[in-house]
């Protein structure tokens, strides 16, 4: 009864030592990459934010200075958006919000929004969506420049009801084919640009919070 | 066979035959038709094909190492979860490393570098040929069956990525660095943008294509006819 045992046994055994030396193998190589994975991911993030406001328009760390704001009700989302404000010298220069627009053909839409001090939009980019391919994308700056119209705009210009497709009597061009994506991306801009406006004074002021892990991989 | 020299010519054409039954007998693309799913998904440009064929690549190749060195050990009750072991370790190495040192390629190619563990190729050569033969054959099978695997997926990510967008290398910076930016060939100028081409309809369409290009070539060469090849998919 015990012989029988004995290749279950060794079996098992070699099995548990494969996957401790699997796990051994992952450990070592996760400990010798998360370093650079999370500067990598930073300097993603980084690099889209200066996309948008520029190195030179700021010197403040921009990547760990960010609030989140929870504020379904307005942006129509759950999602919290994030803001980054860039300051030069203290001075508040512009803050990038990250929002999420609920209302793409195919799911929300992620879209990044850089707003200077004054309230004029710097920049616009669509972080992630699941938009028709060739329909829906070129809303994707990488696809047209369709983004690229939003710089310079701002809550007067055009006036409020300007801000729509031009479907829909507003300022912007909507695609052959595709409406919903574009209006999608407009209406999340704008939502972005009222809620600035309303709340500027505490966008800025707003201290970082302290739940945010800020260790800085050497 | 008591002469060296006629031993080490035996053994040449061994590691020949196994060179050419993975990279073109047994094409893991176009004859044994497996791991399909990466294929048809990410081949929508010639660099996110390059990059997932390099990957499954070297997949393959430390996947048949590890196993052809357990290969007297390992009892057939405890063959194949070992082998998803060894797979899965390998592949998440392999994405950390490309998480570290290639980040916007493995953004761009998102689930399908995990998904590589799934690929049935792996697994087919760890049992059929690594789990039967010594280190040196196994690695050079895994080197056959990923290059073979990874020229089907360039050229259909080339077809596809030329009849869909008009360019070739687009997103080459992602693989290679930022000055590979303008390595993108614009080879028809103001293309509009073919749609069929780059959605997943035209995945199968390249594919079939690729696959009737290579029975015609095998049909004309003489190797074998086009039923034997197609009695071959079926094994």
């Amino acid at each position: 009864m015990n012989k029988g045992w004995q290749p279950v046994i060794r079996s098992g055994l070699l099995l548990g030592s494969i996957a401790l030396l699997g796990t051994a193998l992952l450990a070592g190589v996760n400990y010798l990459t998360q370093d650079r994975i999370i500067e990598q991911e930073k300097r993603r993030v980084l690099q889209r934010l200066n996309e948008i406001v520029p190195v030179v328009a700021y010197n403040n760390d921009l990547l760990e200075d960010v609030i989140q704001i929870e504020e379904p009700g307005f942006f129509r989302h759950a999602a919290a958006v994030d803001v980054y404000r860039a300051r030069m010298d203290g001075r508040p220069i512009a803050v990038v919000m990250i929002v999420t627009a609920p209302d793409g053909y195919n799911g929300d839409i992620r879209v990044l929004v850089g707003v200077n001090a004054e309230g004029t939009v710097l920049g616009v980019r669509v972080l992630s969506h699941r938009e028709t391919p060739g329909l829906g994308d070129p809303i994707e700056a990488e696809k047209s420049n369709w983004v690229f119209g939003f710089a310079q705009k701002s809550l007067q210009n055009p006036e409020h009801d300007g801000w729509a497709v031009k479907r829909d009597g507003g300022e912007f061009d909507q695609f052959t084919g595709a409406t919903i994506s574009p209006r999608a991306v407009v209406r999340a801009v704008h939502t972005a640009l009222l809620y600035f406006q309303a709340n500027k004074q505490a966008l800025f002021d707003t201290p970082v919070s302290s739940a945010i892990e800020d260790e800085q991989p050497e | 066979m008591n002469n060296p020299n006629n031993r080490s010519k035996m053994n040449d054409t061994g590691l020949r035959k196994i060179f050419t039954d993975g990279a073109w007998r047994q094409n893991a693309g176009l004859v044994v038709l497996l791991g399909l799913s990466p294929l048809l998904a990410v081949t929508d440009t010639v660099v996110k094909g390059l990059a997932l064929g390099l990957a499954t690549m070297l997949t393959v190749m430390l996947s048949n190492f590890f196993v052809s060195l357990l290969r007297g050990l390992l009892k057939p009750a405890i063959r194949i979860p070992a082998f998803v072991l060894i797979i899965a370790s390998v592949v998440t190495v392999i994405q950390l490393l490309m998480q570290a040192f290639f980040y916007d390629l493995y953004r761009a190619l998102g689930i399908f570098i995990p998904l590589i563990v799934a690929n049935c190729v792996i697994l087919e050569r760890a049992e059929v040929f690594a789990s039967k033969n010594g280190p040196l054959p196994s690695v050079l099978d895994g080197f056959a069956t990923g290059l073979g695997f990874g020229i089907t997926l360039v050229l259909l990510g080339a077809l596809r990525e030329l009849t869909g967008r008009g360019t070739l290398l687009f997103g080459s910076d992602m693989l290679l660095g930022d000055w590979a930016g303008n390595l993108t060939l614009t080879i028809v100028p103001g293309h509009p943008g073919f749609l069929l081409a780059i959605l997943p309809p035209g995945a199968f369409i390249g594919l079939a294509l690729l696959i009737a290009a290579r029975n015609a070539w095998e049909a004309k060469a003489g190797n074998k006819s086009i039923e034997q090849v197609q009695n071959a998919h079926e094994t």
